[in-house]
């Protein structure tokens, strides 16, 4: 194969490659203030449960409807809407990324990752906490 | 202090032979270059050959070690030794045998651990077998090893420790007052154990195929080398290709692997998600797959033995570039399953892995790159190595693609930006390989009929057409009878769909085809074929079971629970895919009837089973064409936490998948809630906490549809209207019966309201006393999700053809007695058959 034929394939692939990295939408991260002045976009929140304010869910009303409050530590507050069932871990979290986006007041939700006290990370509270048991 | 209780003896036995296998690894990779770097000639012969056997040497006393190290972290898991960090969290009492090795792989040390073993195992087979090149490839192998070794090492450097050892002491790895008394052993009773979520056999077998393939790949890069440093660039392709080969069926199938994983047991509600962890294994997989092809088209044309050593190359590298993504916690935010240990050591351990062996194989490439031979003639259109090649590019950008989207941690992480995954991270990737899979689908359908160098178009369009015909008419049978219902994404992307369908059918006809009019059957020659079809059959699999997958849990198409809540926006985006069934009500999912029926325990603490029934009814005739009991399964864990796994029908065209999304949560104070007695007149109105009911009448020995009481009884039945908090309206009929002296009450459920109704008799004054009873869980529940895959089996089958593909290639390269092959073939299968059985154990 020629040098200038290898010139070629790599000249397309690389404007194939650009083109697809613009074709893709990237989401940012954000706090709920900002998210609240970008209403209707796409946006992930890094937060944590509000555990004052009440957590509604009652699978036999509705299992597709959960409601709570988070805020983040820039003290912004918001209500969150998740069309789903309440994960176990949700009142264990200590840190929860919320993928949705704001309506008004409110957080619509697609999609929650908890992270909870990893046993990788929290041997030491653990082992207090497996300890303290006996 | 002297401590308690302490079995120390163990950790040091292991601790010694780390650090004995570390220097031996290292002491093995110098003698072995040194090897290399003696001429072959007759003065030298006997001082390269006493090298030789001094770096086995070495070779042997790192392979021992590292098993007895391997042995001695099973017996530490196995006898409980809670004073070992390590068996403190990965094991723990409860925990069946079965699971003691998978204990082994779940953290970082022992995963590192099971990777050098199959270092040890591959390097074995090259001594026996790699002849004069066994010097500069175990001399790559073994620098490898000692990079993998020094993860696991656990020493400390000045103040800084370099890896992280598996023989730790808890007691000094935790800081909490308990550990200064000496007899703190007693006080820890029980490990944390394996995540519940590992709990499967495939955690038996998967890691250590995944690792094979790993490891592997670490064969063709010691060819490269050995090529590459005695500047004989030519004759390494040859003998390099079944371990390519083999690389690429090991890694493939543990990849898979981790798929059938995660559609069997882990609810993901699917086998791929293009989550980081996936892509990291699946992109070094495809570069592999291009070197593959690369170095096949140079065995025959003498073309693109660059592009070979490139994707050798990268292939390890990425390799590498996965094993930071997924150990080092920068993918915390992205990923659902990677490693969270994060820390500045796993970086620069993995960093240092780079540079011992990535780098100066880039650098030898780019130094040696004029001198690699290749030829200046432009290939014929009409070739099969043209076509082969630019499949292999086409792989090759699609991986790069994938790891770009992959990497965006990485890129938060080092220009400080705040972006995140898009919105629809699978239609992200979808949209581009649905792409992919049409041209790879085409190339590897027609490829195959062309020869190398040049093709008679006569010959091509003879061999192709009935295919090709085939393929139309399957292709319109299929949109017709059975179309793709994907329609969320537009009407673009089901006629890309439909594109890939065709491409990936037509592969599947056109391979079959010429394995049978071209190679007349012959299996033996047939290896490529096989595998193309194998991965074609996959790819269409993939296609109809995404592109058709069904959720019948979906509450809009049920009817039977009107979410009323729909929140300040109105209609909710996501579909509703969760449907709850209330303990022997049966309710209508998809085509089906489903009761919850009841619960059964597991032998597992704290695992219960739920069953439920299944029964389809055909609508004319009311007969039960199906009938069949699911199981999914939950962990319910301290808190309330739950880890399920589905529980799934199979059939021959699709699969009914199910799992459990909730579980009522039984409330102590349940039994004692009492009922609340109200004296009524006709037409008075009581309250409850979410509404009101009013007593409409008494009626005595009523004949309805519901009590069938004959004048010779002596009952009564209240009619009682129950408004709810959302204006709805129910009737509850409690009654009571006189027999033998004795009142019975029949009292009535409002299941969904969660409300109990007594009829308990008449007051003093003649009024009616009513009963009510509400709790938060009156009943058992469950909230479940329900899927069903058609035609799934085709992604199985079509892997298991894929590597039966590559293992016939493998042992046609190695030119291997049939005897040799069926054997290698029956103990294989056997070893896994019998992981199988002792994982179902």
């Amino acid at each position: 194969m020629k040098t200038s034929s290898i010139i070629i394939l790599v000249a397309i692939a690389a404007a194939i490659g650009v083109l697809l990295m613009y074709s893709v939408n990237f989401s940012t991260y954000d706090t709920i203030s900002s998210a609240k002045e970008k209403q209707g976009k796409y946006v992930h929140l890094i937060a944590r449960l509000d555990k004052s304010k009440p957590i509604q869910y009652d699978a036999i009303k509705d299992p597709n409807y959960l409601s709570f409050y988070a805020t983040d530590s820039l003290g912004g507050s918001t209500q969150v809407i998740y069309h789903n069932t309440k994960p176990a871990e949700l009142e264990q979290s200590d840190r929860i990324v919320l993928k949705g986006k704001m309506e008004g007041n409110v957080f619509e939700c697609n999609d929650i990752l908890l992270k909870c006290p990893s046993k990788y990370k929290d041997d030491k509270k653990q082992l207090e906490k497996t300890v303290s048991q006996y | 202090m002297k401590f308690e209780g302490e079995h120390l003896l163990p950790g040091q036995v292991g601790h010694f032979f780390v650090l004995l296998a570390f220097v031996a690894s290292l002491v093995s990779s110098v003698a072995y270059f040194y090897a290399s770097s003696i001429k072959e000639n007759l003065q030298q012969a006997k001082e390269k050959h006493s090298w030789m056997l001094f770096a086995r040497a070495a070779f042997f006393i790192q392979f021992i070690s590292l098993l007895t190290v391997f042995i001695t972290i099973y017996y530490i898991c196995s006898h409980h030794y809670f004073e070992y960090l390590y068996a403190y969290k990965h094991a723990s009492i409860e925990l069946e045998p079965k699971y003691l090795l998978a204990c082994i792989w779940e953290g970082q040390e022992g995963s590192f651990i099971l990777w050098s073993l199959w270092h040890c195992v591959l390097g074995t087979i090259l001594i026996f077998t790699a002849k004069k090149r066994e010097a500069p490839i175990l001399g790559v192998v073994m620098l490898a090893q000692f990079v993998l070794v020094m993860m696991v090492v656990g020493i400390y450097f000045g103040n800084t420790r370099i890896g992280s050892s598996p023989f730790v002491l808890t007691r000094n790895e935790i800081n909490i007052p308990i550990f200064s008394q000496p007899n703190y052993l007693s006080f820890i009773k029980d490990g944390i154990g394996l995540n519940v979520l590992l709990r499967n056999y495939w955690m038996v077998i998967h890691p250590p195929i995944l690792f094979l393939g790993f490891a592997s790949t670490i064969v063709p890069l010691g060819f490269a080398y050995s090529s590459l440093s005695t500047k004989n660039f030519t004759d390494w392709v040859k003998p390099a290709l079944p371990w390519t080969l083999l690389s690429c069926c090991v890694l493939g199938v543990g990849i898979m692997m981790g798929g059938k994983w995660a559609y069997e047991s882990l609810s993901f509600g699917g086998y791929w998600a293009w989550d980081p962890v996936e892509n990291a294994a699946l992109v070094p997989w495809m570069i592999l797959i291009s070197g593959l092809h690369c170095m096949a088209v140079y065995n025959s044309t003498g073309n693109a033995l660059r592009a070979s050593y490139l994707f050798i190359i990268l292939g390890y590298f990425f390799v590498l570039y996965s094993t930071f993504l997924t150990r080092t916690g920068i993918l915390g935010d992205t990923s659902v399953h990677s490693f969270t240990e994060a820390g500045m050591a796993m970086n620069i351990l993995i960093g240092i892995y780079v540079v011992v062996i990535s780098l100066p194989m880039f650098f030898l490439f780019i130094k040696n790159y004029k001198k690699i031979p290749s030829i200046q003639k432009e290939e014929n259109l009409s070739s099969r190595e043209f076509w082969m090649f630019i499949g292999s590019l086409i792989f090759f950008l699609s991986a790069l693609f994938i790891i770009a989207i992959t990497s965006l941690p990485v890129y938060n992480k080092i220009f400080g930006t705040n972006y995140a995954d898009p919105q629809d991270r699978e239609f992200t990737y979808n949209k581009v390989l649905v792409l992919v899979a049409f041209i790879i689908g085409l190339l590897t359908a027609f490829s195959q009929y062309l020869k190398y160098r040049n093709t008679e178009k006569k010959y091509l369009i003879k061999k192709m057409s009935v295919p090709i015909g085939i393929t139309v008419i399957l292709t319109l049978l299929l949109a017709i009878f059975y179309p793709i219902e994907y329609t969320k994404k537009g009407p673009g992307f089901l006629i890309a769909i439909y594109l890939a369908l065709f491409a990936s059918i037509f592969s599947v006809i056109a391979n079959g085809a010429y394995l049978k009019t071209v190679l007349k059957g012959n299996m033996k020659a047939g290896g490529a074929a096989i595998a193309h079809l194998g991965f074609a059959l996959m790819i269409t699999g993939m296609l109809i079971s995404s592109g058709n997958k069904k959720v019948i849990s979906d509450n809009r198409k049920t009817g039977l629970f009107i979410p009323f809540d729909k929140g300040p926006t109105g209609q909710p985006e996501n579909p509703l895919e969760n449907l709850t069934l209330l303990k022997d009500v049966p309710t209508k999912m998809g085509n089906y009837l489903v009761t919850y029926l009841n619960d059964s325990a597991a032998a597992e603490k704290n695992r219960t089973f739920y069953n439920l029934h299944f029964q389809k009814i055909d609508s004319t005739t009311g007969k039960i064409s199906e009938d069949f009991i699911l199981s999914p399964d939950a962990y319910r864990m301290k808190d309330n936490n739950l880890s399920s796994n589905p529980g799934t029908r199979h059939y021959f065209t699709h699969d009914v998948f199910t799992y459990i999304s909730t579980i009522s949560v039984k409330n102590s104070d349940d039994d004692t809630a009492k009922f609340k007695m109200h004296e009524m007149n006709l037409h008075d109105t009581a309250y409850y906490s979410k509404g009101f009911f009013v007593l409409n009448n008494v009626l005595k020995d009523p004949d309805n549809e519901r009590f069938h009481f004959s004048p010779d009884d002596t009952a009564l039945v209240a009619d009682i209207t129950v408004h709810n908090a959302d204006s709805t309206t129910t009737k509850a009929f409690p009654a009571l019966t006189i027999s033998n002296q004795q009142i019975n009450y029949i009292d009535d459920t409002l299941i969904r309201q969660n409300l109990y109704f007594k009829l308990a008799g008449l007051s003093s004054d003649k009024k009616f006393k009513i009963g009510i009873k509400e709790s938060e869980t009156l009943t058992d529940f469950i909230t479940l999700k329900a899927y069903v895959f058609p035609y799934i089996n085709l992604v199985w089958a079509g892997l298991l053809i894929m590597a039966g593909g590559f293992i016939i290639s493998i042992c046609r390269r190695t030119k291997a007695a049939n005897y040799v092959t069926a054997l290698s073939v029956v103990l294989i299968i056997g070893a896994l058959f019998y992981m199988f059985l002792i994982a179902n154990r």
